[in-house]
Parts: C-alpha cells; structure tokens; sequence
C-alpha cells in the first residue's frame, strides 16, 4: 500500500529519543508510569518496524475504515471564502466517523502485541471514545471510557454508541468535568493497573511516545491529501487547516507538507473570545508549562495552576496542546488562530446549507479557518481543509444554538 | 540560607537509634484557609509526626484519590497561593524545630521558577520537596537548585519501578527514598500491600539512604506493620479525611496521629 506512515526516521528528525519536539514534550510522569510508558516506546519501536504490524494496520484502514478517505471539492462553499478553491480531506467519511478511528486501531493493535487484555481512554466529544471502543469490540479488548459529566450531557449520542459497542463509560465529576478531568481520570485508573492495561490516548499530547506515536498513525491523512490534491490540481496547496484541540488531526494533517512550500493553520476554539477569558486557545493565550506529562503550551495561572477551558466543542475543550504543536508555533512553521464559537457556528451552517455535509463543531473551527484564509488568498488560492469527522453526535448542540424547531 | 537536609537526615537517624520508624505526616497547605491549616500541620506535629509533609495544592492532583482531590479543591477556592504553602512551611518549622518538606506536582513548581522557589523554600526552614510527577530524566534542573540551597530531592519509587530505575533514584536522591506501597493514587486501604515489604527489600540491597513507606497506610495496625520493614510511615489521606468527616476536625486529627505515633513505635 502506498501509506508510508512510518516514514524511516531521518537524523535528526523530531522527536529526539528524549522525546522531545525542541523545547516541548518530554515525560513527566509518575515513577509508577515509568515502566508502563517505556514498554509501550518499546513496542512501538518494534511494531513500526515489523512488516506483519504494518501489514495489519493497513488492511483495516483500507477495508474497515474505508481509506483512502474522499478529497471533495466544495465550490459554493468556497464562493464564501474570497473565490479560492477549497478541498475538504474526508475523515468524517471514515467508519465511526472522525480522524479518530487511525490512531484507534494502530494503539489496539499495540495493546494485543503488548500482551493486554484492558484499554482504557478518554474522550471530550465522545469521537475517541466510539472510536476506542469499536476498535476493542473488534480485537476483543475490554474497554473503559472516561469522560466528564458536562461532556457526557452535551454528547449523548456517543455515550449510547460506546454502551451498545460493549465499553463501560465512567462519568467524571472532578474539575471541570470535561476533557481534561477525563485525561486525570484515566491516568489515575492506569497507576492502579497498568499490568493488563493500555492507556489508549487520543491525541498528540501526553508523555513520550505517545505525541510522536499518534502522529505516525494519523499521519495518513495528509500523505493521502496530498497525492490526491497533486493529482487532482497540479500543485500543493497555498494552505493546508485543520482545527486543533490536542492537536492529532492538525499533526496528522500537516505532517505530510512539512517541507513544502505550504502555510500549516491550526485553528484553536476561542470559545466566546480570547478576551472574554472562556476560551481554549491554548497556543495564541497560554504559557509554557507541564500538563499531562509533557511540556508544552498551557493555559494557567501566573503559579501554574491549570484554567479550565471553554469551548461550545467538545473535543476542542482542553487547556494544553500536543508539544510538537507547541515547537511548530515557537519555530513559526505554523501558525494558529483563534476561531470564536459563533464563527464556527457559522460555518458549520454554511457548509450544511452550500454543500449537504454536516460536520462536527470541532471541525467547522477548521472550516471558519478556511473562510478567512481563503479571503487573504483571493481567487488564485487553493486551500486544503482536514474535515476531521462529521456532526451527527452535534445536533442537539447545533439545533440548541440555532434555536431549530428540533431542538430538545 | 540553607535548607534543612541535615535536620531531615539527623531525624530519620534519631528514629532509628531509637529502634522505631519515622511518622511522617502529610496536609495540604490552605485547608480549609491558610491559619487552619497551619494549625493542623501544628497539630500532627504535637501529637509526634517526627516530619511533616506540606501539600501544595494543585488543580490538577493525577496521583491523589478523592480525599486530598476534595482537600486541595478547597484550599484552591480559599485562594491559596504558593506564598502560603511557604508561610505554612516557616511557621511549623518555627514552632517545632521539625523538618517540613514540601510535596508538590511539578508545574507548579517550574511555573514559579525553579530556583526561586528552591530558594524560598530553605529560607522558609524547609527541608526538601516530593516531586511526585518528576521522574529522575527531568529532574536535574531542581537537583542542581535543591543541592545549591541544601534541600533534599524525595524520589517517589513503586513496585512497577525496574532495577535500574531504582538504582538512578537512589544515586540522585537525597534525603529518603518515599516507597510507594502500591500501585495507585492517594487513599487509605483496608490492608497495605504486600508489594511494599518486597519494594523495601530491593531498595535496602542498593543503598543506605532511609526508605519510607506510604500511600494507603491508615491506622496504627497497618503503622506498626510497616514500621516493621521501612525507616518511616507516610501518612497523608488518613488524615485529611479526619478533616474532611463530618464530626472530625482536630481533636480527631491529633488523636489519629498520636495512635499512629505509637503505632510506628510498636512495629
Ligand atoms: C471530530 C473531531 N475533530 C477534532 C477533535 C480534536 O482532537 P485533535 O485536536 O486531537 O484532532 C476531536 C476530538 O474529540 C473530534 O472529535
């Protein structure tokens, strides 16, 4: 198959065997994680080098997911975005419908090669979890989700789908109660038991390997986008935008075009705006610090204690972000802008209304993104969008917002 | 001025002279205000915690089950800042001549700027720091500070922990090595692991450095058993939930550790 996810790692290519992305990611855990952690960096080293491994990972993404995911090109919607050409990667197409299905699968795999017979996971919008428990239904893996009570409330939908696919689904009441008391919960469930127990995390955040691990098993997204394009146009894209809350379809996304001549946006929910405080733009408003057991950007106070976020999304709710975004921001080789609620909002509108596709909120923060840079790049611009999963988990929360008569 | 390493060595040592093991107690600062919590360091400390640990309360406590969750919670709505985990630690040292170690997770830490607050920390009298979230690979930065201002570095290990992560904690661990008696977060438990005596006994072949017990440890008959194996007992959610009880308070918090006192001296 033509993936090439595990590119060979070239000298001096990020992150270092310390794990670190630069200034960022590292492992700042527990000594009691130690152990767990450095088996699964073991593992994983062996698998991406085991062609069986490869081999397996590939056959369920071509013929249980459903890759290579659509290139679709959105005219009408493009004709709100200054004229450019916009092409939308499909990972809502995927099965389970968002990017979170790739890394799901690549880390059950991980977890059966490693001996396990438990995973358990977070999930903010309910995406990774579904995910997380289709892909233990399928290698028979026992699993347990946890996720914040607010977040259960505001995606109901999905709580339903991890209960009929077998998982268990915890409800966390620390904190927040939302993404973020979700990732303590879990890792205070893993310190009692990482002797049969993966942690399936679900993004490119945490402590090393899992930053660099979960972007090779996304990594797919933007190797596939960018063939396609370059087959479809001629020419790469002036912009590739993804929405980033941990940041895995961002990393996944912009991997493939890091050393190309194309601008890599991130966009960050700014919930009600960066100024009002209620926001989870952890790269344009946060500071260096360690959350979840790497160093990266992070929304605090000035003694380090973690804010909570705010997003009208999910799984854009969380106050830290993946270290290798944390090292493209400090370097500029990406750039990230805040993208308020109402904006998304609109586009998620907009997008339903131009072209029949109703997209998760969190990817609309992508596809408001889209709107703008397409207007600084005029008609000669070409952008490429990562539509990171779809929005049927979304509309009560949509029908909410737009006062529809199918609200609840 | 100079941190209280020395103290916190000479204290471990005395304990042993006296064939016991340590009681070291555990609090977090700013519960439920500031001067109560100060009060309640105090209290343990009368009632015979030979060390006391002080908890900076952080919003994200990974390592701690729902009692010192509940606690820190409460000191972080009090607006509990990192200068009244340091006023917290001068007081109770000032008071009691005792060694006082700050147990902190690691951003907070890193946020305030490592050598200020190692700093701060030895001129408030304290001791050293428990890091629990900073693995030895992370952690030279706070060594090179802590042994600049004479501040111990506690290492927490646990039974999961390889060989050779036990011999890197106890060749850049000073102070005493703080064994984990089981794998998990914070909380008491009807029976303390039997994983703890084997962690000891793995740690007693590398090293000479004190090796004290804790986590789940709760009355004075789980102190006495480990008093049995380790150089001290570390005592944290027990007596929070003293606290935290209805119809608790400090009468239960001394007499909860007064019977832990005896407890480490029957073992
Ligand atoms: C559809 C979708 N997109 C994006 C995200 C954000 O995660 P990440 O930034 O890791 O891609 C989520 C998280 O739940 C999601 O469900």
């Amino acid at each position: 198959m033509e993936h090439d996810f595990f590119f060979p790692a070239a000298p001096g290519s990020l992150p270092g065997a310390d794990g670190y992305f630069g200034a960022f990611g590292g492992r700042f855990v527990p000594q009691a994680l130690v152990a767990a952690v450095d088996q699964v960096a073991e593992e994983y080293e062996r698998a991406k080098a085991d062609p069986a491994f490869i081999a397996a990972f590939e056959e369920l993404l071509a013929h249980y997911v459903g890759r290579p995911s659509a290139l679709t090109e959105v005219p009408r919607f493009a004709g709100h975005a200054g004229g450019a050409r916009v092409f939308l990667k499909r990972e809502d197409l995927n099965h389970t419908g968002s990017h979170k299905v790739n890394n799901a699968l690549g880390q059950a795999l991980l977890a059966r090669r490693m001996g396990k017979t438990r995973v358990i996971a977070e999930t903010g919008a309910g995406s990774h979890g579904v995910a997380t428990a289709t892909a233990c239904a399928l290698t028979g893996l026992s699993c347990t989700v946890y996720m914040g009570e607010t977040d259960m409330r505001r995606q109901a939908v999905n709580v339903a789908r991890m209960e009929l696919l077998g998982a268990e689904v915890v409800p966390v009441t620390s904190g927040s109660r939302t993404l973020k008391d979700a990732i303590n919960e879990t890792f205070r469930d893993w310190v009692a038991r990482t002797h049969d127990t993966h942690y399936l995390f679900g993004t490119v955040a945490g402590p090393h390997p899992f930053p660099a691990m979960i972007r090779d098993f996304q990594r797919v997204i933007g190797v596939e986008a960018r063939r396609q394009l370059l087959e479809r146009t001629g020419r790469l894209p002036d912009a590739a935008i993804a929405c980033v809350g941990g940041g895995s379809n961002a990393i996944g996304l912009f991997h493939a075009f890091l050393d190309d001549p194309v601008r890599l946006v991130g966009c960050e929910a700014a919930g009600h705006g960066v100024q009002s405080g209620e926001h989870a733009a952890s790269l344009t408003a946060g500071e260096p610090g360690v959350l979840h057991g790497s160093r990266s950007y992070v929304l605090q106070d000035d003694e380090g204690q973690i804010a909570e976020a705010w997003s009208i999304s999910a799984g854009l709710d969380y106050p830290g972000v993946g270290p290798e975004h944390a090292h493209l921001h400090s370097c500029g080789r990406a750039e990230y802008r805040p993208v308020t609620d109402d904006e998304a909002m609109h586009a998620f509108r907009l997008l339903a209304t131009t072209e029949g596709i109703v997209p998760a909120i969190e990817s609309a923060h992508a596809l408001a993104g889209a709107l703008q840079v397409g207007a600084e790049l005029g008609p000669d611009g070409l952008v490429l969008v990562n539509l990171s999963g779809r929005g049927d988990k979304d509309l009560d929360t949509a029908s909410a917002h737009f006062g529809l008569a199918g609200a609840r | 001025m100079s941190g209280n390493l020395q103290l916190l060595t000479d204290t471990l040592a005395r304990a042993e002279r006296e064939g016991r093991a340590a009681l070291i107690s555990y609090l977090p600062a700013g519960f439920p205000t500031v001067d109560d919590g100060i009060t309640s360091v105090l209290a343990t400390l009368d009632a015979g915690a030979d060390v006391v640990e002080v908890g900076l309360p952080h919003s994200d406590p990974v390592l701690d089950g729902p009692v010192i969750q509940t606690a820190d919670d409460i000191a972080l709505r009090g607006g509990v800042r990192i200068a009244d985990v340091l006023r917290t630690v001068r007081e109770a040292h000032a008071a009691t001549g005792k060694p006082v170690l700050v147990m902190s997770y690691w951003n907070p830490v890193s946020r305030y700027g490592v050598e200020r607050f190692a700093r701060e920390l030895a001129e408030a009298g304290g001791a050293g720091c428990v890091l629990p979230d900073l693995p030895v690979a992370e952690s030279a930065q706070w060594r090179h500070h802590a042994a600049e201002h004479g501040l111990a570095t506690v290492f927490v290990v646990a039974p999961s922990s390889t060989d050779a992560q036990l011999a890197e904690t106890v060749a850049t661990g000073t102070g005493f090595v703080y064994a984990s008696a089981l794998m998990g977060v914070t909380g008491a438990r009807a029976a303390v692991d039997e994983a703890a005596a084997v962690l000891v006994r793995r740690l007693r072949a590398i090293t000479d450095l004190p090796v004290c017990v804790g986590m789940g440890v709760s009355d004075a008959a789980q102190a006495a058993h480990v008093a049995g194996f380790a150089d001290g007992v570390i005592v944290g959610s027990a007596l929070v939930a003293t606290l935290l009880d209805a119809g608790g308070g400090e009468a239960a918090l001394a007499e909860l550790t007064a019977e832990l006192a005896a407890g480490v001296r029957a073992g």
